[in-house]
């Protein structure tokens, strides 16, 4: 079973729906006992950093998260929330990655929304990624380059794109919206071995 | 590189898909969920949906048109026509829709655009303008073209995303039918005068109009209905073309 974790972000049902068409059962959950007994766990959304870890808080789902031992992934938000601290509400966060999450400077349009190239590294994440394949991409806030980048994204500046560090993953674009080459990292993802 | 995008919109009656010309003249053509399908199969980077259903019943028709579309294509879209209330809003969102899109009710209520944002993020907030160029001024329309009010074009993208609109939906008026390219005028001063993407709309009749109003103004997105909706431009004939006009396009 796959459990995505169900919080007071928007954007669950399309994971939801993305996880379906690839034929794989999932719950949409915040029961600790189902999220860590779940084969893999997605932790999607689109939202506020401060008032999603705010709620995550109250749901002590932020002890739980970090804790994960099985494959996880974060989209988008969640990958926000898996850095060290969001400067969206100036927010201490999961701590997962060694990463902060910045605003993008005002330089340039702001949300970075639309599709986009990445520069990846070997990672089974991106098993099949083709040198022109893009991804959909919508935020406000970036995390920086650190070490568990596993792809880059050059918008304004360079940021992570997608990051690893022992079994979580997290992507800042949207597989779940990024038509064949997105369902194509959800399969890598729901396919890894424990 | 970012895209520039291409979006087909598709007009939704009762749960299927139809075409106003000029608002007016209403063509039925399709299943709606079908002929997204093809789109995304073609290589649309996102698609519209606008309502124009007038019935009571017109919520429950197209949150389950939304819940349908959802489950079936994995590129994001947006829901507009006839969301007055954050209730509305929450239930399209919910059904799966990543952006909503408010027109009229926004210019009868600013602050909609406001507590949407505040809500579900400005990332799912579009404002729909409905231009129309008269007397040396570009003026927005409400109720699908039919009522002027008293605001500038301009002004208005700008209130909008100081609201907390995530993006501009831009409709000449004036351009939209016609089949003579998009309204380069207002578009750029629109995209040159806001800081979040801004979709031209309403005129497009060639390959070339897209090309113009990607390298004319700063329009992150075309969209268009009928030429695709029937068929004559296909969406990888036109993203081909505008691959060799050095566009960035997916």
């Amino acid at each position: 079973m796959i459990a995505i974790i169900k919080y007071n972000a928007g954007n669950i049902t399309s994971v939801k729906n993305a996880v379906e068409r690839l034929g794989y059962e999932c719950q949409v959950t915040d029961d600790m006992d189902a999220i860590l007994s779940a084969g893999k766990v997605i932790f999607p959304g689109v939202g506020e950093a401060k008032s999603a870890m705010n709620h995550l808080e109250s749901k002590g789902l932020d002890k739980i998260i970090p804790s994960l031992v099985q494959p996880t992934l974060g989209v988008c938000l969640g990958l926000q929330l898996m850095c060290r601290h969001s400067e969206e509400g100036d927010r201490k966060c999961l701590g997962i990655f060694d990463a902060k999450v910045k605003k993008f400077p005002a330089t340039d349009i702001v949300p970075h929304m639309g599709w986009n190239n990445l520069e990846v590294g070997v990672n089974p994440l991106f098993n099949g990624f083709g040198e022109d394949d893009t991804v959909y991409f919508v935020h406000g806030y970036y995390a920086e380059i650190c070490p568990q980048t596993i792809a880059r994204c050059d918008y304004v500046l360079p940021f992570s794109a997608a990051m690893q560090r022992d079994n979580f993953y997290a992507t800042q674009f949207h597989p779940e919206k990024s038509g064949d080459v997105g369902e194509k990292i959800l399969k890598n993802f729901l396919d890894l071995s424990r | 590189m970012l895209k520039k995008r291409i979006i087909p919109c598709l007009d939704i009656r009762d749960g299927r898909t139809v075409k106003g010309v000029n608002f007016v003249d209403i063509r039925d053509a399709g299943d709606a969920v079908e002929l997204a399908k093809r789109y995304v199969r073609e290589g649309a980077d996102e698609l519209v949906f606008l309502d124009i259903t007038a019935t009571v019943e017109r919520r429950k028709t197209l949150t389950e048109l939304v819940t349908r579309v959802a489950q079936e294509i994995n590129i994001p879209f947006t829901v507009g026509g006839g969301i007055h209330s954050l209730d509305d809003a929450r239930a399209i969102i919910q059904a799966g829709a990543d952006k909503v899109s408010l027109n009229s009710a926004a210019v009868k209520r600013p602050e909609l655009i406001t507590e949407i944002a505040g809500q579900f993020g400005s990332q799912c907030v579009v404002l729909a303008i409905d231009t129309h160029y008269e007397n040396n001024e570009w003026i927005v329309y409400t109720h699908g073209g039919k009522t002027p009010t008293d605001l500038r074009t301009v002004d208005w993208a700008k209130e909008g995303e100081h609201r907390g609109a995530g993006e501009i939906l831009l409709t000449s008026m004036n351009n939209d039918g016609t089949k003579d390219g998009f309204a380069i005028d207002i578009t750029a001063a629109v995209s040159e005068a806001v800081r979040i993407p801004v979709i031209a709309s309403g005129g497009a009749g060639t390959v070339a109009h897209f090309s113009e109003v990607f390298t004319q103004t700063k329009a992150s997105a075309a969209l268009a209905a009928s030429i695709f909706h029937f068929g004559e431009i296909s969406i990888p004939t036109l993203k081909d073309y505008l691959k060799t006009q050095n566009i960035p396009i997916r």
